[in-house]
């Protein structure tokens, strides 16, 4: 129907100015992607190599701690993007503006910087270890271990949930609240009865977008501890130090397949498009 | 006259602008101490260029290789990008619905999962292996669809086949139609997603870390080199020369942004 007024001039044309972008994108990621889940099974243990992220002790291991940590990643960061957010799209006030910008600064900011962010606050010589050495209770150092990689993530997870919150709440009419509390309704039972499921499905997105961030994340991780095995660190030194490239393969489409699930929900729940760029 | 706050408009306003500090603070810290003699006495014992001046020494060729690859990566999506957004718009279907779903697979896939497979179906190929250019086809695929997005969501809001059969009408060809009527109504599109590409594009690290060579270190693979063998005044100066870089990016970014209520209304 649409080519009816254009004809085929235009059906060619149509083609022409998709192919480049397709024959790109075959030939530089879905090849390799298709070479790389092959790859996986060429190891010694052949196709079981997918199987070893759930049975091989370490890899499990690692697995597990990355699961956790993402998970109370997102949920740290929905309830500080929740409140901040819902708070910004609520209230004018003077420098409300500058305030959302200095709050979605970080959004650009590779993994590494986040890392090195976190080593100024809680490195060796990074400030708060600096200030309880002032106040007599010993140098706190924390950024090297699990605490410093959480501090991280909320670091550059906090931003994206915040736009997401604000984005969801501008459109939430603010009437419903004015409603409910001229009914006599409690602040906690407004935020439980009308603005939670109001926000509940920017709210399952943003937590998925900031789950898939964190699973994948790897700057941070890189900057901050090379000791503490999240599962991108243990892809990443299974092929460049051991070179046991099959399992490398295995765990980085197994990876892959949970993040692209998270944000596929994402998607889901929000109905419209949400993009991860860790 | 203000409006009457709630009793919980002070509470809020105190945690939100701690949260603030906690994301600022940290690059407050790193401009001081790229910027002080030395960082265990602060800007008190005196401030200096000489940190900034050796990053650029040692680390010059990385800050122009990576703005060389974000303007290649540029001109890559645009002209990659651009057209593809052109046909998705055009044509809404099942089958440019999937084109679409599938270039955003390398922005759901963490970026050293296509790292691994770029290297492992490609790596032997030594010319092109050890070249920016096995770089630049990372940045592309990561990028590309920032830019597809930008101006579907542009193009989308338009009634574009309306338009383009009133230029056919009045006889126009399909070439000069897209560069007549097309092109100049996905400006915004274009402007935003182009800012988008070069401000991500200077900043990857995660695919880089993995494709880059030692004759072919980006801005963000010198900051990890930096962060993991340098003092920490010189880490920080480099933190600072990105910050320069990334920074007006995201403030024009911000003041070109075709309002943000109406990126939200675009459909897709």
């Amino acid at each position: 129907m649409s080519g009816s007024v254009l004809g085929r001039d235009h059906r060619i044309l149509v083609v022409l100015l998709g192919a480049p972008a397709v024959t790109v994108f075959s030939a530089f990621w879905l090849l390799p992607m298709a070479r790389l889940a092959v790859f996986a099974g060429t190891g010694p243990s052949g196709w079981n190599a997918y199987l070893a992220v759930l049975t091989h002790p370490q890899y499990l291991e690692s697995l597990i701690s990355t699961v956790l940590l993402s998970v109370a990643v997102t949920a740290a960061t929905l309830g500080i993007g929740g409140v901040t957010g819902f708070f910004l799209s609520r209230n004018e006030f003077r420098g409300r503006s500058a305030l959302v910008g200095m709050l979605t600064l970080p959004l650009a900011f590779p993994g590494v910087v986040v890392g090195f962010m976190v080593i100024l606050l809680a490195g060796r010589q990074g400030l708060i270890g600096l200030l309880t050495q002032a106040l007599g209770a010993g140098k706190l150092v924390f950024a090297y271990s699990m605490g410093g990689l959480f501090l991280g993530y909320l670091y550059f997870s906090i931003p994206r949930v915040l736009l997401t919150v604000m984005a969801a709440a501008e459109k939430l009419d603010p009437a419903l609240e004015e409603a409910a509390r001229s009914l006599g309704a409690s602040p906690a039972r407004v935020l439980r009865d009308v603005l939670l499921p109001g926000l509940k499905p920017a709210l399952i997105g943003a937590g998925a977008l900031c789950f898939a961030t964190a699973m994948g994340a790897f700057g941070t991780a890189f900057t901050l501890a090379t000791r503490i095995s999240v599962l991108p660190m243990t892809i990443y030194t299974e092929f460049t130090l051991y070179a046991d490239m099959a399992s490398a393969a295995a765990m980085s489409i197994v990876l892959g397949a949970v993040t692209w699930a998270a944000l596929a929900l994402a998607r889901n729940a929000t109905g419209a498009s949400v993009a991860a760029a860790a | 006259m203000t409006p009457r706050r709630s009793a919980l408009f002070w509470p809020q306003m105190a945690f939100t602008i701690a949260v603030c500090s906690f994301l600022v603070l940290p690059v407050v810290l790193s401009m001081t101490a790229g910027l002080s003699v030395n960082w265990q006495r602060g800007p008190a014992g005196g401030l200096t260029f000489h940190w900034i001046a050796e990053v650029w020494a040692l680390y010059a060729e990385t800050v122009a290789r990576s703005l060389a690859i974000a303007l290649a990566c540029l001109a890559g999506d645009l002209l990659l990008g651009v057209p593809l957004a052109y046909v998705l718009a055009r044509h809404p279907c099942r089958r440019t619905r999937l084109i679409e779903e599938m270039i955003m697979l390398p922005v759901a896939v963490p970026g050293l999962a296509t790292a691994l497979a770029l290297i492992i179906l490609y790596g032997s190929l030594q010319g092109f292996r050890s070249s920016s250019l096995f770089i630049l086809v990372g940045h592309v695929l990561f990028t590309l669809p920032f830019m597809v997005r930008s101006v579907l969501a542009v193009l989308s809001a338009l009634d574009i086949q309306t338009l383009e059969e009133g230029a056919a009408s009045l006889g126009a060809g399909p070439l000069r139609r897209l560069a007549t009527v097309i092109l100049p109504n996905a400006r915004p599109g274009i402007l935003a997603g182009s800012l988008m590409v070069v401000t991500l594009s200077i900043g990857e690290f995660n695919m880089t870390w993995m494709l880059h060579t030692p004759l072919t270190q980006t801005l963000p693979v010198g900051l990890a080199d930096a962060y993991a063998s340098m003092r920490l005044e010189i880490a920080s100066a480099y933190t600072v020369v990105f910050l320069l870089m990334i920074v007006p990016l995201l403030i024009v970014m911000q003041l070109a942004a075709p309002g943000s209520s109406n990126q939200s209304k675009g459909k897709r």
